[in-house]
């Protein structure tokens, strides 16, 4: 049992990365847009926050969605203006923030050491104190409670908005969302766009609240995860946060592993997320993806 | 890249190293830059014949390893008695690793309508994962320090094809496998089958009575056995071993490569030798000016980039079926 | 009509000198087009005379490169849906634009910005639904509803939304006989009530039937403004087709359903025993179907949107397995599909290789280029295809000429059976005489010819035998226009 507490709250702490970034892509997905560019925002996202992360965890934050929606500009000029193909491009985005960030990783010489100050946590009095799920639930950093926070609010949003309302139909029916006067091309650069700045905070979460470093290809498949997570939930905020978790739990177990010192080798361990993808995916991945998912021309 | 160009400080050294790094001297283009365009082309060809179906296969990374890995386990001490007929049982079997790799993402898109591009990278992160396993537990050389297999038996390793270089026989293979590539998808009705299913899957499923779900799959699984056969080719002609970081990316590079080819084979020969230079240079530069070689894999993205703007839907593009004829000149309707 | 007060003196819609160009085609020339207040104004012409261009116009989707829009009164400059919609207009399209997976309440305010309450909009929906007398589903998704219920919505949509003018895209072309008569009657008290209607049809029957006015446009021009009452059907073919004499007089006689005197009926090609067909997502849509098709038969196949009868063409055209009885089918079929773009033809290939794309999934070893290029260049030549050569792509040809190189090809070997589905949609009237003579041509040489059309006239007008789907079964009816029109509501 002394276990599962640590485990729970290492659970939630690795999940908050990928709920955020699979929050985005279900936006993103819902209008329509498939951003496989997502893996390059997270890098991207974490490099920045890893270096503007001087002062206070915000301003890392906010680099890190800065930068994640600066790869996002390009997904959209790309996918969006200029119609061409959302997996290629997507592909060459995550290559493309990948080598840079890497890049600039290396020319910053003996980076390795450079730790940043990460989020402290922001326990809740008394909740806290429950056992096992106390610190799981509520002492957690600010950017864990705000992921899950997004949950509720974007499902709210498409429902129960008239942009949200919009944002569906485009991924649905484009050529009817037209007719009805909405804006197709500009509900699909913002949903990208918001899509890819949570891309960002994913990344900047995985330095500030975990890592507390960068390293080069840290973002470690997170958005690929990320948008097999949006299909096994459903495109659904709540099916996508369940699937958030189940991913989350499975990437700390390599954590429990390490601290219990089971003779299971590290690497088998490591293979568990992308292995449990497949799997979920051939189990559950049929759902009703938005009509027009991927496709070059809207109308 | 800029800022990278500026922290190095003298451009001129930099470009100075990029050259002695690929081209500058015959034991860096025999050596590296001919060497590393080998598996880039191999691979690229196979991307080339996915894309071509409209199937994208982004795992040729994971393909590859498997292929190395087979053909490692076939080149093992074990393998001495097999002489010349080792190296083809070792190509072979890299060709089936990676086809059953690629296969697995082959039958989750056709049993279980999964996206390739999620399956084929899932599978490269877990290839990768497998090659740490192997080579730090079941395959670790006997002393059991470094990362790495043994090396493989002499016979099984690709003859050298000039004695002071490191150029080995695979740029034959690798040159054979463009043209008959080529062949295959102009000449051949499954290769046109593979097209016609990625130019128009309605068109080829209504008109032309196929078997969609099939050729898509029969073009995943014949890309991954090219992947699958770089790998091999590499074990074989250069490492001689298995260990973690065999591959450079040469599984996306080989996107690049092949977009910019227009996913042609016979370009792809071409693309494949410069983006060969382009990371041999970029190894120079990181050598000699402390410029961080992963700047090659941004400059592929931009490519990449730069060719699907300027060419529109990539998969769309000229390709000559049929020769002209003299007697064509005027005909026109 | 009515004009109760001074402000509805003023035009619903008044276009003044708008041209619109695609590249190189001028689709709109100068055209002035007014509609009063109050009036049902039908819009006719030919396929690609501009008609559907015109109103994309007026309802903000395209802007014109030239001209003046004023509605009710109001100059417009945005060309926007949004403004187009503040000052009353709606536009229900000829491909119907629905969300097909959000909620009926959800489609009618589509559009809209602020917060969606579910009760409000359902609130909307009743209302407007008792104002307008049409009536839809209230809890369902817009993919679950009828075509006809898909109608209403749209209609609806327009109107809670405070439309004044109405603009109709070819409304009934998937109705069934009946649901014409509805919706015209609906058109007519909707303009009683004070209400403006723009009608696109390139029916003159309906045209005459229920507009107080008509406007006739060719090749983007306005050449014919008149009223209803005074311009017979007559005068009216002779304005939309004046250069062709013999299509003038079918298009004025296509109603009367004139047939060719049937050939003797030879050898069995179809035979359908208690028939079952299972559509893809597992729905039974034909069932116990019981029918046989001869040689030099052409059978027409008549029903209305989602009665099953695409499942039973696509089971004629070995598409789509029969699910139980016996279906026996000839060895060669020639396949004319309703979306040549989609199902036909593979765009950015060239002519010879749309060629050797028919039935490629049986081919084994090498492609015969040269032999197929040299075919090519005999189908071009024997079915009078415009192109520059056999290696053009299929892009660079007209509508008509791919349309005819998809008839080619499919006709050119001595196939059995010959399925085609709308194989005139879109074409002019050169094209489609050309169709339904190679489709005519086929069947005397000895083929079984099964079509179907969304246009009850022109099946009609070709078939010699006519099967009506309604809701899975599978019926042969006399070649009457009534009666077929009945079964296709299964009325008796």
């Amino acid at each position: 049992m002394s276990d599962l507490a640590p485990f729970l709250e290492a659970a939630v702490r690795t999940t908050t990365p990928l709920l955020i970034a699979s929050v985005g892509e279900t936006v993103s997905e819902r209008a329509g847009v498939i951003n496989v560019g997502l893996e390059g925002c997270i890098i991207a996202g974490a490099y920045a926050a890893f270096v503007s992360a001087t002062a206070t965890p915000v301003t890392g934050y906010a680099a890190a969605i800065l930068a994640g929606m600066s790869v996002g500009m390009l997904l959209a000029l790309f996918a969006v203006v200029l119609r061409r193909d959302q997996i290629i491009v997507g592909t060459a985005l995550t290559m493309l923030s990948l080598g840079i960030t890497g890049t600039l990783f290396r020319a910053r010489g003996d980076a390795t050491a450079l730790v940043v100050a990460t989020e402290s946590t922001a326990a809740i009095p008394l909740l806290s104190e429950i056992p096992i799920v106390g610190r799981a639930l509520f002492a957690q950093p600010a950017i864990a409670y705000l992921a899950f926070g997004l949950v509720p609010a974007t499902w709210w949003w498409l429902r129960r908005t008239h942009a949200g309302l919009s944002l569906r139909a485009v991924g649905d029916a484009p050529g009817a969302a037209r007719a009805a006067g909405v804006r197709v091309e500009l509900v699909q650069c913002s949903a990208i766009l918001f899509g890819s700045a949570l891309g960002g905070l994913a990344g900047g979460s995985l330095v500030l609240a975990q890592a507390g470093s960068f390293a080069e290809g840290m973002s470690a498949g997170r958005g690929f995860l990320a948008i097999a997570i949006v299909a096994l939930g459903r495109w659904r905020p709540a099916g996508v946060a369940i699937a958030s978790v189940v991913f989350g739990a499975a990437m700390a177990l390599q954590f429990v592993v390490q601290a219990l010192g089971w003779r299971v080798r590290y690497e088998l361990v490591l293979m568990i997320p992308y292995v449990l993808t497949l799997i979920a995916l051939g189990a559950f991945g049929r759902g009703s993806a938005p009509a027009m998912l991927g496709r070059a021309r809207v109308d | 890249m800029i800022i990278s160009l500026a922290a190095a400080g003298d451009v001129v050294g930099v470009l100075e190293a990029f050259w002695r790094g690929s081209l500058g001297t015959s034991s860096a283009f025999f050596s590296g830059t001919l060497v590393r365009a080998i598996p880039l082309s191999i691979v690229g060809v196979g991307i080339a014949i996915a894309f071509r179906a409209g199937v994208f296969n982004i795992g040729g990374e994971g393909q590859l390893l498997l292929g190395a890995v087979a053909a490692t386990v076939v080149g093992l001490p074990w393998s001495h008695g097999l002489g010349v007929a080792g190296v083809a049982i070792a190509l072979v079997a890299s060709a089936v690793a990676g086809a059953a790799w690629a296969g697995i993402a082959a039958v989750l898109r056709a049993r279980f309508g999964v996206l390739e591009v999620i399956s084929t990278i899932m599978l490269n992160f877990i290839a990768a994962n497998f090659v740490s396993y192997l080579v730090r537990g079941p395959l670790q050389e006997p002393t059991h320090v470094y990362p790495q297999t043994e090396l493989i038996s002499t016979s099984v390793r690709l003859p050298r094809l000039w004695a002071e270089t490191r150029l080995h026989a695979g740029i034959v293979i690798a040159a054979a496998v463009a043209v008959g590539a080529w062949w295959f998808l102009t000449r051949t009705a499954a290769g046109f089958r593979i097209r016609a299913v990625g130019a128009s899957t309605t068109a080829s499923r209504v008109t032309g009575r196929v078997n969609v779900e099939r050729v898509s799959a029969v073009a995943l699984v014949a890309s991954g056995a090219l992947a699958g056969f770089a790998g091999g080719i590499e074990v074989t002609g250069v490492t001689y071993a298995l260990y973690e970081n065999l591959s450079p990316g040469y599984g996306f590079s080989a996107i690049a490569v092949a977009i910019l080819a227009r996913l042609h084979p016979l370009a792809i020969c071409g693309t494949a030798l410069l983006f060969a230079t382009l990371e041999t240079g970029a190894l120079g530069m990181q050598r000699d000016a402390g410029v961080p070689s992963v700047v090659a894999s941004a400059l592929e993205a931009l490519v990449i980039l730069a060719v699907v703007a300027m060419t529109g839907r990539f998969v769309r593009i000229p390709w000559r079926t049929v020769r002209p004829r003299a007697s064509d000149a005027g005909v026109a309707a | 009509m009515s004009s109760a007060n001074g402000q509805l003196q003023l035009p619903a819609l008044e276009l003044r000198g708008v041209a619109k160009r695609f590249g190189d085609v001028t689709a709109l020339d100068g055209v002035d087009f007014t509609v009063a207040a109050g009036s049902v104004h039908a819009l006719v012409g030919e396929n690609g005379a501009g008609k559907s261009t015109l109103m994309r116009i007026a309802d903000g989707l395209l802007s014109p490169d030239a001209g003046t829009i004023r509605l009710f009164g109001n100059t417009i400059t945005a060309h926007s849906v949004r403004q187009a919609m503040r000052v009353g207009v709606g536009m229900v399209h000829q491909h119907l634009s629905l969300a097909p997976n959000l909620s009926v309440t959800e489609n009618l305010v589509l559009g809209e910005s602020g917060f969606f309450r579910p009760g409000s909009a359902a609130d909307l929906l009743r209302r407007t639904e008792l104002a307008s007398g049409l009536i839809v589903p209230h809890d369902a998704l817009a993919r679950d509803l009828s075509i006809v219920e898909q109608q209403r919505l749209e209609i609806l949509k327009a109107l809670a939304r405070g439309a004044r003018l109405l603009i109709l895209d070819e409304p009934t072309a998937v109705l069934a006989p009946s649901e014409v008569e509805d919706l015209l009657r609906w058109i007519r008290d909707f303009a009683a009530r004070g209400g403006s209607v723009v009608l696109v049809t390139h029916k003159l029957r309906e045209a005459r039937a229920v507009a107080d006015e008509v406007t006739v446009l060719r090749h983007g021009r306005v050449v014919r403004v008149g009223s209803a009452a005074t311009i017979s059907e007559h005068e009216l073919a002779r304005a939309i087709f004046p250069e062709n004499v013999e299509v003038q007089s079918a298009a004025a006689t296509l109603a009367s359903g004139k047939l060719e005197a049937p050939k003797q009926p030879r050898d069995l090609l179809v035979q359908a025993d208690a028939v079952d067909v299972t559509d893809s997502r597992g729905a039974r849509r034909i069932h116990d179907a019981v029918f046989e098709v001869r040689r030099h038969e052409i059978v027409g196949i008549a029903a209305v949107e989602g009665s099953g009868h695409r499942e039973l063409l696509q089971a004629l055209a070995a598409l789509l397995p029969v699910s139980s009885g016996v279906l026996r089918l000839p060895e060669r079929i020639g396949l004319i599909p309703a979306d040549r773009y989609r199902d036909a033809l593979v765009l950015e290939f060239t002519l010879v290789e749309n060629v050797a794309l028919h039935r490629l999934g049986t081919r084994h070893g090498l492609i015969p280029w040269r032999d197929l290029e040299d075919r090519t260049s005999g189908l071009l030549e024997h079915f009078d295809i415009v192109a520059s050569s056999a290696r053009a792509r299929a892009r660079e040809l007209s509508g008509g000429n791919q349309q005819r190189l998809v008839v080619a090809r499919e006709l050119e070997h001595a196939h059995d059976l010959v399925v085609a589905d709308n194989p005139t949609r879109g074409l002019d009237i050169r094209a489609t005489a050309f169709v339904h003579g190679q489709l005519r041509e086929a069947a005397a040489r000895g083929a079984a010819v099964v079509v179907h059309s969304s246009d009850l006239d022109e099946i009609l007008s070709l078939a010699t035998r006519m099967l009506v789907v309604y809701h899975g079964e599978v019926r042969e009816v006399a070649l009457d226009r009534d009666k077929v029109g009945r079964a296709m509501l299964g009325a008796a």
